[in-house]
C-alpha cells in the first residue's frame, strides 16, 4: 500500500528531524499520550475562568437579560466547528499530498469533534433564539450555514466510515474535505445573500449584545477552553486509530508484550 | 457577584431553562465523547488481531 | 480535442441505446414538481411565490437520482479502468463524461422548466429566467456531482451517501438559481444571482474536474 511514504518517513526518521520522527505512529502514540492529560487540564481550567467570568463577573444584559448567556457557550462552539474544518481539511490535503498515514489519521480523528461542536452551536442557537426572538429556529444566515456545515461533517463521516480499506477511505476523504473547505466560504456567502434578500427575517445573532469588555474575556477563555479540548480529544482518538490500524506493526506487539506485566 | 441567591442563579432571570438547557446538553455531549474516547482506547488496546 | 469529442460521442450513444434512463429522470423531475401543488394546495398566489423553489429542487433531486449514470456503467465493465491507464490526460476524459451527461440530464430540464413554470404561473420574464439559470446551473450539478459519484464509486450505501455528500454542496447553485427567478418574478433584476451562478460555475468548471481525478485514483489505487 503506501509504500513510498512508509520510506520517506524511515528515511527522515533516519536523519533525525524532529518533526518528521513524530510524523512516524510508533513515535508520535506516545507522544500524543503524554500530552492528553496536559490538554484536558488546561481545558477544565480554562472553561472553569470563563464560566466563571461569563455568570459571576459579566453583567446582566439590558435588552436581553440573562439569556444572553448562552453566547458563552453558543459562540465559541460554533468558531470552533469552522476552526476544526478548516484544520481537518488541512491535515486531509497534507496526508494526500505527502502520502503520510498519520495525516490522514488526525484528520478522521477531528472529525467527530468537529461534527459536536456544530451540533452544540445549533442547539444553543436554537435555544437562545427561542426566548429573543420568539421562534426556535429563525433562517438566520450564520445558522443555517452551521447546519450546513453540520451536514459536510456528516457526509465526510459518512463516507470515511463507509470505506472499509483506510487508506483509500483517508484519501477519499481528503478529497472531499478539500471540495468542502473550498465551498465553505462560497456557501456562507450565498445563505448571507439569500438571507438579506428575503427581509422577512431581520434577525440576527450578529446583532448581539454590544460587548462589555467582560463579556469578551469570557467568550475567549471559552473559545481557548474548547481549543485545548479539541486537542485532548483528537489526540485521544487519534491514539485509538493508530492502534487499530497498526495492529500488525511490530511495535505494537511490542508495547503489548512489554504492557503484559502491568496494567493494560 | 450578579446573583442573590442559589434560586436566583438556577432561574438565570427567568430564562433558566434555555440557559440551562444549553449548558446541559454541552456537559451531557462532552461527557458521551469523553466515555466514547475511553471505550475506543480501551477496544483498541484489548482487541487481539 | 481529437480525444473529448471521441469520450462525448461515445457517452451519448450508450445513453442514447439506455433510452429509458435519460427518459425517467425527466419523468421524475416533473412527477416530483407536481407533488408540491398537492402537497400544499392549489393556491395561485402561494404557488407562484413558491415555483422557482419547487423547480429548482426538483432539478436538483432528478440530477441527483442520475449521478451514478456517470461512472458506475464503465466502472462495471473495465472501461473505466482503461481510460485511467490510457494515454489521454484524465481530466478531458473526465470533463467529457460531465459534458455529454449534462447534455442529456441537465439540458433537457432546463428546456422543459418553461414548460412547468407555466403550471405555476410564472410570469414570462420569470419563465426566462428560469430556464437561463437551470442553463448555467445544471452543468454545476453534474460537475459537482462528478465528484461524489467518484468519491462513492463501489462503495456500500452508494446512492443514499451520495446525496448526503452532493446535496450541502449545490445549496449555492440553489439559491442563487431560484433566488433569481424569485427576483424576476418581483419584478426585480435577476442579473446578479445570473452572475453570481456564472461565477460558481466558473470555480467549478476548474475544481470539480480536478477532483474527479483525484476521487477516481484513489478509488483504483
Amino acid at each position: 500500500m503506501a509504500n513510498g511514504g512508509n520510506k520517506a518517513e524511515e528515511g527522515a526518521e533516519i536523519r533525525g528531524n524532529i518533526l518528521l520522527r513524530f510524523a512516524a505512529p510508533p513515535a508520535f502514540y506516545p507522544l500524543a499520550g503524554r500530552l492528553v492529560p496536559f490538554f484536558a487540564i488546561l481545558a477544565a481550567v480554562l472553561c472553569a475562568a470563563g464560566l466563571y467570568v461569563g455568570f459571576f463577573v459579566a453583567p446582566t444584559d439590558a435588552t436581553q437579560g440573562d439569556s444572553y448567556r448562552i453566547i458563552f457557550l453558543h459562540v465559541p462552539a460554533a468558531w470552533m466547528s469552522m476552526f476544526l474544518y478548516v484544520v481537518m481539511a488541512f491535515w486531509a490535503a497534507l496526508g494526500l499530498v505527502l502520502n503520510t498515514r498519520l495525516s490522514g489519521m488526525m484528520a478522521a480523528a477531528i472529525a467527530p469533534t468537529g461534527a459536536m461542536f456544530t451540533f452544540l452551536a445549533l442547539w444553543s442557537g436554537a435555544l437562545w433564539g427561542k426566548p429573543t426572538w420568539g421562534a426556535w429556529w429563525v433562517w438566520d444566515a450564520r445558522l443555517t450555514s452551521e447546519l450546513i456545515l453540520l451536514f459536510l461533517y456528516l457526509g465526510f463521516i459518512g463516507l470515511t466510515s463507509a470505506i472499509d480499506d483506510p487508506r483509500r477511505a483517508d484519501r477519499a476523504g481528503a478529497v472531499l474535505a478539500i471540495v468542502g473547505v473550498i465551498n465553505v466560504p462560497i456557501i456562507y456567502y450565498s445563505v448571507q445573500w439569500w438571507n438579506t434578500l428575503h427581509q422577512g427575517s431581520s434577525v440576527s445573532m450578529t446583532k448581539a449584545p454590544s460587548m462589555a469588555a467582560t463579556m469578551l474575556v469570557g467568550m475567549l477563555l471559552m473559545a481557548l477552553a474548547a481549543w485545548m479540548y479539541s486537542i485532548a480529544a483528537t489526540l485521544s482518538r487519534v491514539r485509538s486509530i493508530i492502534l487499530e490500524r497498526e495492529r500488525e506493526a511490530a511495535w505494537v506487539r511490542e508495547r503489548e508484550l512489554a504492557s503484559a506485566g502491568g496494567t493494560a | 457577584m450578579n446573583w442573590g441567591s442559589l434560586d436566583a442563579f438556577l432561574a438565570m432571570g427567568g430564562y433558566g431553562l434555555y440557559v440551562w438547557g444549553s449548558y446541559g446538553a454541552a456537559l451531557l455531549c462532552i461527557a458521551i465523547e469523553v466515555w466514547t474516547l475511553a471505550h475506543r482506547a480501551r477496544a483498541s488496546k484489548e482487541k487481539r488481531p | 480535442m481529437g480525444a473529448l469529442k471521441a469520450i462525448v460521442s461515445r457517452d451519448l450513444r450508450l445513453a442514447l441505446r439506455r433510452r429509458g434512463d435519460v427518459f425517467n429522470q425527466l419523468v421524475f423531475f416533473v412527477i416530483v414538481v407536481t407533488l408540491f401543488p398537492l402537497g400544499a394546495g392549489p393556491e395561485p398566489n402561494l404557488l407562484r411565490a413558491m415555483a422557482p423553489g419547487i423547480v429548482w429542487v426538483a432539478a436538483l433531486l432528478a440530477a441527483m437520482l442520475s449521478l451514478n449514470r456517470l461512472f458506475a456503467a464503465d466502472h462495471a465493465d473495465g472501461s473505466l479502468e482503461q481510460m485511467l491507464v490510457s494515454a489521454h490526460p484524465l481530466g478531458i476524459l473526465v470533463i467529457g463524461k460531465i459534458l455529454s451527461h449534462w447534455m442529456v440530464s441537465g439540458l433537457p430540464m432546463a428546456l422543459l422548466a418553461p414548460l412547468l413554470g407555466l403550471q405555476f404561473d410564472l410570469p414570462q420574464q420569470s419563465l426566462a429566467v428560469l430556464t437561463v439559470s437551470l442553463l448555467v446551473g445544471t452543468p454545476v450539478l453534474s460537475l459537482i456531482g462528478a465528484v461524489g459519484a467518484a468519491l462513492t464509486l463501489g462503495v456500500r450505501g452508494g446512492g443514499i451517501l451520495l446525496a448526503l455528500l452532493v446535496l450541502p454542496l449545490y445549496v449555492p447553485v440553489l439559491i442563487f438559481g431560484a433566488g433569481g427567478v424569485a427576483a424576476s418574478a418581483g419584478g426585480l433584476s435577476a442579473s446578479p444571482h445570473l452572475s453570481l451562478l456564472g461565477a460558481v460555475l466558473a470555480v467549478s468548471c476548474v475544481v470539480a474536474p480536478w477532483a474527479a481525478c483525484a476521487a477516481l485514483r484513489v478509488a483504483y489505487d
